[in-house]
């Protein structure tokens, strides 16, 4: 069953098209990511979904309500994370949950969402006091309080250290594993690959592409890259005249080999039969960042 | 009602925990009283106070000081951050309007410098014998409407600043004028007649404090246009008042 659906969503802004004719569904129980550049009309697609903006046409739909019209109802069933949110400088953790909680009306336990989150020890601890990443746990907290069937989080570790990332990953795994459903907005490539089980890529307020991770990559091509430092001359055509071989290009001592299939066995098999060793043996795959810079031109450099 | 009772309570929890408007907006004002009481010329009956003494006069302007300190500096700047740092917007996302947030804001204010004028007055009558407002109805209802006017004008800047440093700013000039014709930083007999007439009507209108506290039944014209400041400024700050 879609827990929300959005069908040709326009959102303009002073002439500029923000959103321009954006279509997806999230189904129950996944991680459904929304992956694009800054700039891109991801944050005004989900504001759309959250309620906080009317789209210009479209439509919005929330477990089959209108976020605009039954709003009420829908701020009970969606919880959210923010861009650029916070909390005043002097709350403290467990005042702003139970506050928050008070909201809605069936919230969850306080302090088991204080314990899951690991802010156990930090539960008296002002929010000016807190670390960026022990903020942004307290943002996830507020976001889940209300017992929210959906959740959306937005740009949820960005700013945040590689350790509290990953921490963070496994935080929102454990999230949907509880029954919630998740919309993630990123502009991580690793963090929608790791996560995500679908994902819509948006550019330039369209939606480029819907699949998994892997079927995105798939679409970007098969192709795979041996790259190696021969042990001793070795004639290029003994590579080329394999039918699993696109191309072989040479950069200083090492050897470019481009192809598809099963390269890797088919190219140590003839270093094998020569008595060559590879040295430095490397193989590239196809990651999202490929699958992304052929969907859309751009790379997603920070 | 539960989350108003919630969110008010936090509020005031919050401005307890804020030094400096706990200081200035509720124990400076009583605490400038029992400093100028002990000045000896001051608690001497003059022609020039209206045979009363200075700290008698002086008291009025004190309350002035109050509305002014928490109405203007202290809660255009909160309401003001809350909506420069998304707090507000956070809100709207929950089923909670973020207007309960700003009626909490205003319910502490209010709750501060009622508190804050009780212990002027009890200062004023248990450390010199300051009288206790001599005509209890008018003097509750010139401190409530003078009340409502300043923050009428606070909630106006704070519906407009776009972050807290401008509310500070704009409230500042507001703060000034107010003290100023409040007569707290020179007392009213020495202001020019036609300025000290001005203060009749400036928010929140010291001479309707001064005539109550002193017995007689304050004047119509300046109560009611502490209403009428009250209803323009707030309608017009609730119409261009911005949630993000």
């Amino acid at each position: 069953m879609a827990v929300i659906e959005v069908e040709d969503l326009v959102k303009q802004y002073k002439g500029h098209r923000a959103v321009n004719g954006v279509s997806f569904a999230v189904e129950e129980g996944e991680i459904f990511g929304i992956l694009g550049p800054n700039g891109a009309g991801k944050t005004t697609t989900v504001e759309c979904v959250e309620g906080l903006r009317a789209p210009d046409s479209g439509r919005v739909s929330v477990m089959g309500l209108d976020p605009r019209r039954d709003g009420g109802e829908v701020k009970q069933l969606l919880g959210a994370q923010l861009q650029e949110s916070s909390l005043p400088d002097k709350i403290r953790v467990r005042e702003a949950l139970d506050l928050y909680g008070s909201f809605y009306r069936s919230p969850v336990d306080p302090d088991r969402l204080i314990e899951l989150l690991g802010l156990g020890a930090k539960r008296n601890v002002a929010y000016s006091k807190l670390s960026g990443g022990q903020q942004q746990r307290l943002s996830i907290a507020l976001a889940l309080i209300g017992g929210p069937r959906v959740a959306v989080l937005d740009e949820l570790t960005t700013g945040l250290d590689p350790q509290a990332r990953r921490d963070t990953w496994e935080l929102i795994e454990e999230v949907r594993d509880s029954g919630v459903t998740i919309i993630l907005v990123t502009h991580f490539m690793d963090e929608a690959e790791r996560l995500c089980d679908r994902l819509a890529v948006i550019d330039t307020g369209r939606v480029v592409a819907l699949d998994t991770p892997a079927g995105l990559i798939a679409r970007a091509g098969e192709e795979q890259r041996v790259r190696f430092r021969p042990s001793a001359p070795l004639d290029e055509t003994l590579l080329t005249s394999l039918p699993e071989v696109l191309r072989v290009e040479r950069s200083g001592p090492q050897l470019l080999v481009t192809g598809r299939g099963n390269l890797l066995h088919a190219v140590t098999s003839v270093l094998a039969r020569h008595q060559i060793i590879a040295a430095e043996l490397r193989v590239d795959q196809t990651s999202l960042d490929d699958a992304f810079v052929a969907l859309t031109g751009k790379t997603l450099k920070n | 009602m539960r989350s108003f009772m919630k969110l008010t309570r936090i509020e005031g929890r919050l401005l307890l925990r804020d030094p400096t408007t706990l200081f200035i907006g509720l124990l400076l004002p009583a605490a400038l009283l029992v400093g100028l009481g002990a000045v000896p010329v001051l608690r001497e009956v003059s022609d020039e106070f209206g045979g009363v003494r200075f700290i008698d006069y002086y008291a009025p302007s004190l309350l002035v000081m109050v509305v002014s300190v928490i109405g203007l500096t202290s809660m255009p700047s909160i309401v003001a951050t809350y909506r420069e740092r998304g707090i507000l917007r956070r809100m709207r996302i929950t089923p909670m309007h973020p207007a309960a947030l700003l009626a909490a804001q205003l319910t502490v204010s209010l709750i501060a410098s009622l508190v804050s004028a009780l212990l002027i007055i009890a200062t004023g009558r248990l450390v010199y014998d300051v009288p206790l407002p001599e005509h209890p109805l008018g003097f509750t209802a010139a401190f409530l409407l003078g009340m409502a006017a300043v923050y009428s004008l606070g909630l106006l800047v704070a519906a407009v600043a776009p972050n807290g440093r401008a509310a500070t700013g704009m409230a500042m000039v507001l703060f000034m004028v107010v003290m100023f014709f409040g007569g707290v930083y020179l007392p009213r007999f020495m202001l020019p007649d036609a300025i000290a007439e001005i203060g009749d009507y400036v928010p929140p209108s010291v001479q309707t404090l001064l005539d109550s506290w002193n017995g007689t039944a304050p004047s119509a014209l300046p109560l009611v246009i502490m209403g009428a400041t009250t209803l323009v400024f707030g309608v017009l700050a609730a119409r261009v008042f911005k949630w993000e």
